[in-house]
């Protein structure tokens, strides 16, 4: 009784100490995350990257390195002028789409049928991962209840070659056995 | 010449119609058992004879074409369209398949020499072989056909001939542009083979999984070549096309993705249908569409469907890519539905935690990953189609959608091989999974403390947030597959009393399969570390008159020069660099810009110091038109090197993994 009684004890203090690690580490983690550092000069390089270059190049206007690209160098004198006039990000590709049309965008926009584009992988996956998992439960159940009837009907068991074979097949496929 | 190899490509064409319709009847007469006026035996040989002569004419017509080239035939329009004589040899080479007709040519050879091996090894299994033999004709025929009637590589010019050709585009000449390409082809025309092999077994309901086996080596093969090919096509984006970086989702980029996606799914999901007799349809399908995507990335690229940097011309061939690949979808489904009572499984998944179940999850991921890069690739077409305007689908919706995606995958690349079949107890999970769980987090307050963190200004730094993933993820997989190693070496320490290095080896010797896909695992790791290096790229331009200086990171670059020069190809402007780390010079680099005399096309060669940690990417703009100083752009790209170890380990890994295991001495004597 008394050393059931010590155990459940050293146990609560094993949880304990179980607690007070997981809140350390959640602490130290928290005040990691609140160490962001500002950089506003970033907004120029992050709508570069969402931006075209309109030369047919196909890159990015970040990363448009032509010489002599005279799409590219104004393209990116009308973004620096539009951040520093104090517009919004969405303001900016909003005239940047206005004037050069939707495929100066690197990515569809949220609007209109471009939602689509970013709607359809999202529900894909999902259907996909939700499809797998109720067909695995479904056949780990058939194959539970298969056991269970045999089981029941003492067929699973009776037969001590299947047994050997069952033990082989466990072997051969186990953890050991291969990729 | 042109008249010759026009004539081995006919000769070609005759002996694949040839193998295809003997074989074809041949196979009838046997699976019928009707008396027939000949041997249906002899009758499938000639038809596996001619396939093989097939191989020697489509061999004559490449002759033909490099030589032409050599010779500089300018008579042929292809040879003065794509070369000149001022190329140096190599890229004479490398003409072959710098255009539609030659690329063409290089496929049809390529699927010529896989089909001469193939009937070369026919005696392994004479019938499945016959079978896979003339599906294969059946796709030499129709390639072949593409060659002879709608992109003849031997047209000759009309008119008043010219004394030098066009040359080839600056952008293909670099070193890596002779290798890249046939690497690429040879993974795209190789799942061809296991392509035959999947529908002619389901034709003839073979029985058993031999199929499946015979196939592995092929699909490993090319899975291995398309791998380099694509991981060559990134260091060739990284080192000439000087943006500084190695992946633009591009089109055709994203055209050899999907069929790697795939492929890697049927490489793995093949092992339950080898270990517990599941996913048969599963598999038959994933082969089938991993050569209908490689189809489909051909006609993408060469029928100017979507807009790509590396497009070829236009022209009519999309329609002939266009009917073959819907004839194919309808001979699979139409064999499918036929055959797929055959396809019936043995075996059921019996817990949602077993390796089963995380092959089923990593097929899931990576075939979710192929939707979304043919999603992508597709959208601007679908768009124009339903709301009248195309829309640009580039870095910036994959780095969304495809990055999570990938890094689940990654996870299962560390959860899948810690479960066992079957099922398993919590007990089991709590042993394998405590050491790569704490890793995993260490290495996530590692990173908090260098630096990197995912939130910037109150808002979520998506770079940075995939970065810190990733290199979480990345400590915990390579925990998870070093301590499963590291156990397994530990018990064959124990039970054959050899130092722990010497079963380290032997486990690898004894099952190459596992301990192969480890290697390949690990690689991918250190790819995965790579890539998300470029999340903390730093850059740096500046016009840099002599004596000038720029820094970028821990270096300072000074311009001490810059001079011409120039040869028989191209005339180069160059600039000298000398780079210095706290004051110390530490060497040169001399960034380029080409012009090439032929076209007049400019081309950036890029200077790239690098190390374990990061390189240092130079190029040279340009000049200042007005100034008529050199522009220099510096990158500082952390880890990149990362990612071609990485991929040295894949290779590493695939060739340990074809390597046949050593049998233990207990079984090898019982035999």
């Amino acid at each position: 009784m008394i050393a059931s009684l010590h155990m459940r004890i050293k146990g609560a203090q094993g949880l304990n100490n179980w607690i007070k690690g997981a809140q350390a580490l959640a602490l130290a983690v928290a005040v990691c995350f609140s160490l962001g550092a500002s950089d506003s000069s970033a907004r120029f390089s992050d709508l570069g990257h969402r931006l075209m270059c309109t030369c047919g190049c196909a890159q990015l206007l970040g990363e448009c390195n032509h010489v002599g690209c005279q799409e590219s160098g104004r393209e990116r004198e009308e973004l620096a002028a539009m951040i520093a006039s104090g517009d919004k990000d969405d303001t900016i590709l909003s005239a940047f789409s206005a004037k050069y049309g939707a495929t100066v965008l690197a990515a569809p926009s949220g609007k209109g049928f471009d939602v689509v584009a970013w709607i359809a992988p999202v529900a894909v996956f999902v259907a996909a991962l939700l499809g797998t998992i109720l067909l695995v439960r479904r056949w780990s159940g058939v194959s539970l209840s298969a056991e269970k009837a045999a089981l029941k009907d003492g067929t699973a068991v009776a037969d001590p070659a299947n047994e050997s074979l069952v033990e082989k097949i466990r072997r051969e496929t186990g953890a050991d056995g291969g990729f | 010449m042109a008249a010759f190899g026009s004539l081995a490509l006919l000769i070609a064409l005759a002996l694949a119609a040839y193998n295809l319709l003997a074989g074809a009847l041949a196979l009838r007469w046997i699976a019928t058992g009707q008396p027939t006026p000949i041997s249906p035996e002899r009758l499938a040989d000639t038809a596996r004879r001619a396939g093989i002569a097939g191989f020697a004419a489509v061999t004559c017509a490449a002759f033909a074409l490099v030589w032409s080239v050599f010779t500089n035939d300018f008579s042929i329009a292809y040879i003065a369209e794509h070369s000149n004589r001022a190329l140096p040899g190599p890229y004479k080479f490398a003409a072959l398949w710098s255009g539609q007709e030659g690329s063409l040519l290089l496929w049809a050879w390529l699927l010529a020499a896989y089909g001469f091996v193939l009937r070369l090894t026919h005696k392994r299994d004479v019938k499945l072989y016959a079978y896979a033999g003339v599906i294969l004709s059946a796709v030499q025929v129709f390639f072949l056909a593409v060659i002879n009637f709608a992109a003849p590589p031997f047209s000759l010019l009309k008119g008043v001939l010219p004394d030098d050709g066009n040359g080839l585009n600056p952008l293909l000449q670099y070193p890596e542009m002779v290798i890249h390409p046939p690497l690429l082809y040879l993974g795209y025309v190789g799942f061809t083979v296991p392509f035959c092999f999947a529908l002619g077994a389901l034709m003839m309901r073979y029985p058993g999984e031999k199929w499946i086996k015979i196939t592995r080596v092929w699909t490993l093969v090319t899975w291995l070549f398309l791998t380099c090919g694509i991981f060559l096509g990134m260091h060739w984006a990284y080192a000439v096309l000087g943006w500084g970086g190695y992946w633009g989702w591009d089109p055709v980029e994203n055209a050899s993705l999907m069929p790697w996606l795939t492929g890697t799914a049927f490489l793995h999901s093949v092992m339950m249908q080898e270990k517990k007799g599941m996913m048969k349809s599963w598999n038959v399908w994933l082969i089938f569409s991993t050569f209908l995507l490689s189809i489909l990335g051909t006609l993408l690229t060469r029928a100017g469907l979507v807009s790509s940097v590396h497009a070829f011309a236009q022209s009519s061939i999309g329609t002939w890519f266009t009917v073959f690949l819907f004839f194919v979808l309808a001979v699979c489904i139409f064999v499918y539905i036929l055959q797929r009572s055959h396809l019936k499984a043995d075996n059921q998944v019996e817990s949602l935690v077993s390796r089963e179940s995380s092959f089923l999850f990593n097929n899931l991921v990576l075939l979710v990953a192929c939707f979304i890069v043919l999603w992508g690739t597709l959208f601007p077409i679908l768009s124009e189609y339903v709301v009248g305007s195309k829309v640009t689908v580039g870095a910036p919706f994959y780095n969304r959608v495809a990055i999570p995606i990938g890094l689940f995958l990654l996870l299962l690349t560390g959860v899948g091989p810690l479960l066992p079949w079957r099922s398993t107890s919590m007990r089991s999970i709590r042993r394998n999974f405590i050491a790569p769980t704490i890793a995993l987090w260490v290495t996530v307050i590692a990173c908090l403390v260098a630096g990197v963190r995912p939130w910037k200004d109150g808002a979520v730094d998506q770079g940075n947030l995939y970065a810190l993933v990733a290199f979480a993820l990345s400590a915990g997989v390579l925990t998870a597959i070093l301590s499963e190693y590291g156990r397994g070496a530990r018990v064959i320490a124990k039970q054959t009393g050899k130092n722990i290095f010497a079963a380290m080896y032997l486990l690898i010797r004894r099952n190459t399969r596992r301990y192969g896909g480890y290697f390949i695992h690990i690689g991918v790791v250190i790819v995965v570390v790579g890539l998300a290096g470029a999340a903390f790229n730093q850059s740096n331009e500046k016009e840099l008159a002599l004596h000038d200086t720029m820094t970028i990171g821990g270096y300072t670059l000074e311009c001490v020069g810059f001079d011409q020069a120039s040869n028989d190809n191209y005339t180069s402007d160059f600039a000298l660099l000398d780079v210095s780390k706290g004051g110390v010079k530490q060497f040169q680099m001399t960034p380029e810009k080409r012009v090439y005399l032929s076209t007049g096309q400019p081309q950036t060669m890029v200077a790239i110091h690098s190390v374990p940690g990061w390189d240092l990417y130079v190029v040279f703009e340009g000049k200042n038109p007005d100034t008529n100083q050199p522009i220099i752009k510096a990158i500082l790209n952390p880890l990149v090197s990362w990612i071609w170890a990485g991929v040295l380990l894949i290779a590493l890994g695939t060739l340990v993994a074809l390597f046949p295991s050593q049998k233990p001495a207990a079984q090898k004597g019982g035999q």
